[in-house]
């Protein structure tokens, strides 16, 4: 009779923390895709062993924190300039892994311009952007990628068209710029989408080595607290009204 | 046959009870407990160990990587 004891032992581990995420709590709140999507970036820099040569720019937003919990080196940003401040760092030390990590409020409102002319200028550099349609860490604004309809702090009644305009697919807009070499949508709500999305961050890392230009991957995750859902619902209503707007799926490269 | 036997351990401290690993697991090994931890969430734990594979869907669900888990071949 084999007991629990007999299955946790040190040689039969087929899952653990990475080493390169800290032993710091996460401030995210419970069911958040932040985590996952934190694990897998780090998970991808300790197998690629990189860890020395990676430098990570923190945002604002949800995840400004990240520098305490990467165990890179990292650098913050101002409000959306985390491209710019890549850009800088990656020229400076050209040999060097340089990725930003950003929200959709991040990078698709205030930081639009910076995004867009470091991705037509082939920066060599990946650029992560997390978007739940919504300003997360503020209190659950409408953002540029918030839904039609889609009920917000600041849209209470759901986002009107008329007045507001529609979401900004921006993924798809740096797909059109000759400097970006490989831009995908991924998710991280289910094993299988977390399997497909670390291959796209591996792809992208190895893109660096080969100075191919920007990799952008979009991560389309949940913001459970800032729609007002319990986790495990809010990842059933993104799949039903997200991803008809953002479809998953590698778009350039 | 090998059968495939599995564990889970969670970091119980750690765990914000947020119920994802539970939905995600294919054998339904996984629930949440009755009591809580220190800062108030409850957390998962295995409450049918024997129908664990150790397939690791709850561990790569998990927002807060809190979950180890164990595989061993049987037999």
């Amino acid at each position: 009779m084999i007991t629990i004891e007999d299955i946790i032992k040190e040689e039969n581990k087929v899952f653990s923390k990475t080493k390169l995420l800290t032993d710091k709590t996460f401030s995210y709140c419970p069911g958040c895709g932040h985590g996952v999507a934190h694990r897998i970036i780090m998970e991808v820099i300790e197998e690629m062993g990189i860890n020395e040569q990676t430098i990570g720019v923190a945002p604002v937003g949800c995840s400004v924190l990240a520098y305490d919990f990467m165990d890179v080196d990292m650098q913050q940003a101002a409000h959306g300039r985390a491209p710019a401040v890549a850009t800088g760092i990656s020229r400076v030390f050209p040999e060097k892994y340089v990725f930003t990590y950003q929200g959709d409020g991040d990078l698709a409102a205030i930081g639009t311009a910076e995004t867009i002319h470091a991705c037509s200028r082939a920066e060599n550099i990946v650029i992560f952007f997390i978007n739940n349609g919504i300003y997360g860490m503020t209190g659950g604004q409408m953002a540029p990628t918030t839904l039609v309809g889609m009920k917000t702090s600041t849209s209470p009644h759901g986002r009107d068209l008329h007045n507001m305009g529609f979401p900004i697919k921006i993924t798809e807009m740096v797909a059109q710029l000759d400097g970006v070499q490989f831009v995908t949508r991924q998710s991280v709500h289910t094993p299988s989408a977390v399997r497909k999305t670390k291959k796209a961050v591996k792809k992208a890392f190895e893109n660096i080595k080969n100075k191919k230009g920007v990799s952008f991957i979009e991560i389309v995750s949940n913001c459970n607290s800032g729609w007002k859902m319990t986790p495990v619902k809010s990842n059933e209503w993104m799949e039903e009204n997200m991803f008809p707007v953002y479809p998953l799926g590698d778009i350039k490269g | 046959m090998a059968k495939i036997r599995g564990a889970v351990v969670v970091d119980v401290e750690r765990c914000k009870g947020c119920v994802i690993c539970v939905n995600a697991c294919p054998t339904n090994v996984l629930n949440m407990s009755k009591e809580v931890n220190g800062k108030g969430y409850t957390y998962s734990f295995m409450e049918n160990p024997e129908a664990c594979t150790g397939c690791m869907s709850c561990s790569l669900v998990c927002p807060d990587v809190v979950i180890t888990v164990y595989r061993m071949k049987v037999g």
